[in-house]
Formats: structure tokens, sequence, C-alpha cells
């Protein structure tokens, strides 16, 4: 005697009435909680970018950001400007921390698109910060920073965060240990753009020296590193020529 | 005990020792080398799969009786998937930070076999009550090894617990550093979490010769 669940008929049925069922709860999970999880991701965007210019509740060791409740009110208080580059022209735009870097990376790919650049412009005790959020790839998934500089662009602070490395190894470039290696190191060497190095084998752990556009990288978590050179190169460089004006004008 | 009876605790009991699911039944091996490299990772690992597999051997027990034999797998994976991004959503929404640090975890946890390992071998033919007793016991043996895995290689690999410096520091060389003691970085390495599991298995079998199969 066939089962009645061995029947092809009931097969079909059931695996439409899954589908059916569970699509329309993901559906509904998905855009009922669409408004609170964009807020979110709003307030992470002010809260990544004030971390990176040293606005945040660090203690010693761990990396914290300021709460979600202060992170409006300070954002406003502390970046003075927020600009759009693009074909070399820098425009004021409240929104640009909004922009998609992911977004705007693959409408580059096409001919005849320049892509528009956010750089947010920060002042804290009589210094200014030139915060520039940048994005490329680990080992897994999406990486991306938000990379706080003085106009000679030497690194004054810098967050990283990653969408799926490995936990205790890739995962890692979040931790204190690495995002203040990059703490006073220098982008350029003798004037021209040159990056930061992720660098194995590196001959400064103590990262004393600060000129050498080298940072000692994790152990086991090579791609990872290398993802973070890689970004730092590519996304670094194309804001050289704001810089260079800076400094003529 | 009144709420469980002898059988009911042994479901509870025997995946923390002599059918440990890591160890005896060899499943979730994949997710046990990838994030033990920290205590930390390990733990959020174990909850995870504590409140997934424990849910959704209930619910796959509940259907158990109008599941179709010949797409069961595909089902299973459903609910299981379904089950983590519905949480994902809802951490999203409501719990921004945790759902940061458990995000790396979703993938793993969708994947991890011992979820669909449980499934088939016990919630398909018991009911809900005992399918979920027997999803805790086997998330509690599969965090007890993940637990004492990372345990070891975090220590050796990196000379802290849970990020805390516990044998010095290594750069100034206090402590035992002073010593010349130095952290083995191979063991933040994913064979390393083999080999340590593999030392486990030693351990456990010769303890219990029982266990040894032909």
């Amino acid at each position: 005697m066939e089962k009645r669940t061995d029947k092809n008929s009931y097969t079909i049925l059931f695996a439409v009435a899954m589908v059916f069922v569970v699509g329309t709860l993901l559906a509904a999970a998905a855009s009922g909680l669409k408004e609170r999880i964009t807020e979110n991701k709003r307030l992470e965007k002010q809260q990544n970018i004030l971390y990176a210019m040293g606005v945040n509740d660090n203690d010693e060791r761990s990396a914290t950001f300021i709460s979600t409740d202060e992170a409006p009110e300070l954002f406003n208080q502390y970046i003075t400007k927020q600009l759009v580059i693009q074909d070399g022209k820098a425009v004021e735009d409240t929104t640009a921390y909004l922009i998609d870097i992911k977004k705007e990376k693959t409408l580059a790919k096409e001919d005849g698109y320049s892509r528009r650049l956010p750089l947010f412009v920060g002042e804290k005790d009589g210094k200014t910060y030139y915060i520039a959020p940048i994005r490329g790839k680990g080992l897994w998934d999406a990486i991306w920073a938000y990379v706080a500089m003085d106009a000679d662009m030497v690194v004054l602070g810098a967050f990283f965060d990653h969408k799926g490395e490995t936990p205790g190894l890739g995962a890692n470039i979040k931790q204190r240990f690495f995002m203040d290696d990059f703490i006073g190191e220098h982008l350029k060497a003798n004037g021209a753009f040159k990056g930061i190095t992720v660098a194995k084998g590196n001959a400064d752990p103590k990262n004393n020296n600060k000129t050498d556009n080298e940072v000692d990288a994790i152990a086991g978590a090579t791609i990872t590193g290398d993802g973070v050179t890689a970004m730092i190169k590519s996304d670094l460089r194309l804001y050289v020529p704001y810089f260079e004006n800076l400094k003529t004008n | 005990m009144g709420l469980l009876s002898k059988k009911d605790t042994n479901l509870i009991l025997d995946p923390l020792a002599d059918n440990n699911p890591i160890t005896i039944q060899v499943l979730g091996i994949c997710s046990a080398l990838a994030i033990t490299a920290e205590l930390e990772a390990s733990i959020v690992m174990s909850i995870s799969v504590l409140f997934v597999l424990g849910v959704g051997n209930v619910v796959i027990s509940l259907l158990r009786n109008i599941i179709p034999s010949k797409i069961r797998i595909i089902v299973q994976l459903v609910v299981v998937a379904a089950l983590v991004i519905i949480v994902d959503l809802v951490l999203k929404a409501f719990a921004y930070e945790l759902s940061k640090t458990l995000s790396v975890f979703v993938g793993l946890i969708i994947t991890n076999c011992i979820i669909m390992g449980r499934f088939e071998a016990f919630a398909l033919a018991n009911g809900p009550w005992r399918s979920f007793l027997d999803g805790i016991g086997n998330a509690l043996g599969y965090a007890a090894i993940l637990i004492i895995v990372g345990f070891f290689r975090e220590l050796l690999g990196s000379g802290t617990l849970l990020g805390i410096p516990v044998l010095g520091d290594p750069i100034e060389k206090t402590y035992l550093y002073s010593l010349g003691y130095e952290n083995n970085g191979f063991m933040l390495l994913s064979p390393m979490a083999l080999i340590v599991v593999g030392i486990i298995i030693w351990i456990q079998r010769s303890k219990n010769q029982a266990l040894i199969e032909d």
C-alpha cells in the first residue's frame, strides 16, 4: 500500500504550499521590519564616521560606538561639511553619508560614469578631520572602512568592518589592536600617494615607524589583510586630487 | 524527576559524552573548525545552534507526518533557513548590535550538518517534546566540544581568553613571555582545530573502550 505522503501529486502540492507559506512569511517579516532596519543602518553610518574621527565610547581595550540616541546630535555637532566629489568638483550635500558606495562602484564600471565620492569634514579640538568611506573585498564577503585623515593624508583614525570574515581571524580587522595601528600612519611617501600595506613578517610589530606605509598583519588572515591593502590603495587614491587642490588654494 | 523521565534525561545527557555529535557522530565538524579560534565566537555559535536546533527539531517533529519523504531534505533546509533568516531580521530591527555579532554565523548555522543530521535521525521519527530535548542535548554536546577547542586555541594561539590577555604581553615580554614563551600562531589556523578535536576523540575513546568501532 502506497502511503498518502509518497504520492507525486501530494509531494508537488506540499512543495507549492510550503513555498507559498514560507515566502509569505519571509516577505512579511522583511517588509514589516524594513523601516526600522533602514533607520538602524543610517544611525550606524553616523556612528562609524564619528568613530573614525575619535568620537566614541572606547574604554582601554574595546571599540565602542557612541550610543544611537546621541549619534544624530553629535553628528551634526562634529561634522561641519559633507561633500560629494564628482569629476574633480566638490559640492556640499547634507545627505552625502547616505551614498551607497557599493552601488557607486558598480556604476563606475560602466563607461561614462564618474563616481560620486563622499567626503566628510569634521572639526574636533581645533583639528580638521577628512573622513572618507572605502570598500573592498575580504576573503568571504565585503569589507569596508571609514578613514579619517588630515590635510597631508596622515591617518588620524580608522574604523573597519566586514560582512562575513572568519571570526577570530579576518573578523579581527574591527578590533582595536588592528584599527589603532593605522593612527598616525602616512598614506603618502615622498609627496606621492602610496597607501598603507598590511604586511606580514613586518619588521616593526610595535608599529613605531609611522612613515613606512605598513601596519602589522593579523596571523591567519592573509586574504582579509590583502583586501584591506587593496581597498586603501584603490579607493583612497581617488581622493588625492582633492587634497592636492586643498594645498594649492 | 517530575518533568523528565529517565529516558528523557538520557536524551539530554547522552549527547554530552557517549553520543557526542562532534566526537562520536562526527557532525558539525566544519563549523567546529571555522569559528573556534576565539572562545567568544565559540560561545556565540553554541547559543545560536542551541536555539535553532531546539526550535527546528520541534517544527520538523510537528510536521513529520505530513512531510513527503521524497523531498524531506529540502523541507528541512527550508525550515532551518527560514527560521534563521527571520531571527536575523528581527535582531536587525530590534537588537542591531547583537545582529552584527551574529551575522557571520548565519550561513554557518544554516549549513551546519548537526541540524540536518538531528532532523533526519530524530525529529522525523519522534514527538515534539522528545525532539526538543534531543535538540537541546545535541546542541549542548556540540557546545561542550566547541568551547573546549575554543579555549585551547585562543589560550595557546593568542595568549588571551575572551579577548583578555592572561599570559602577559607578547610584545612587551611580561609574565610568561619574559621566560621565553611564545604564542603558537599555528593554533589559530583551522587544521589545529581538527587536531584538538582528534585529541579529544583519543582521550574519550581510551577512557571508554566501548566507543571504539572496528
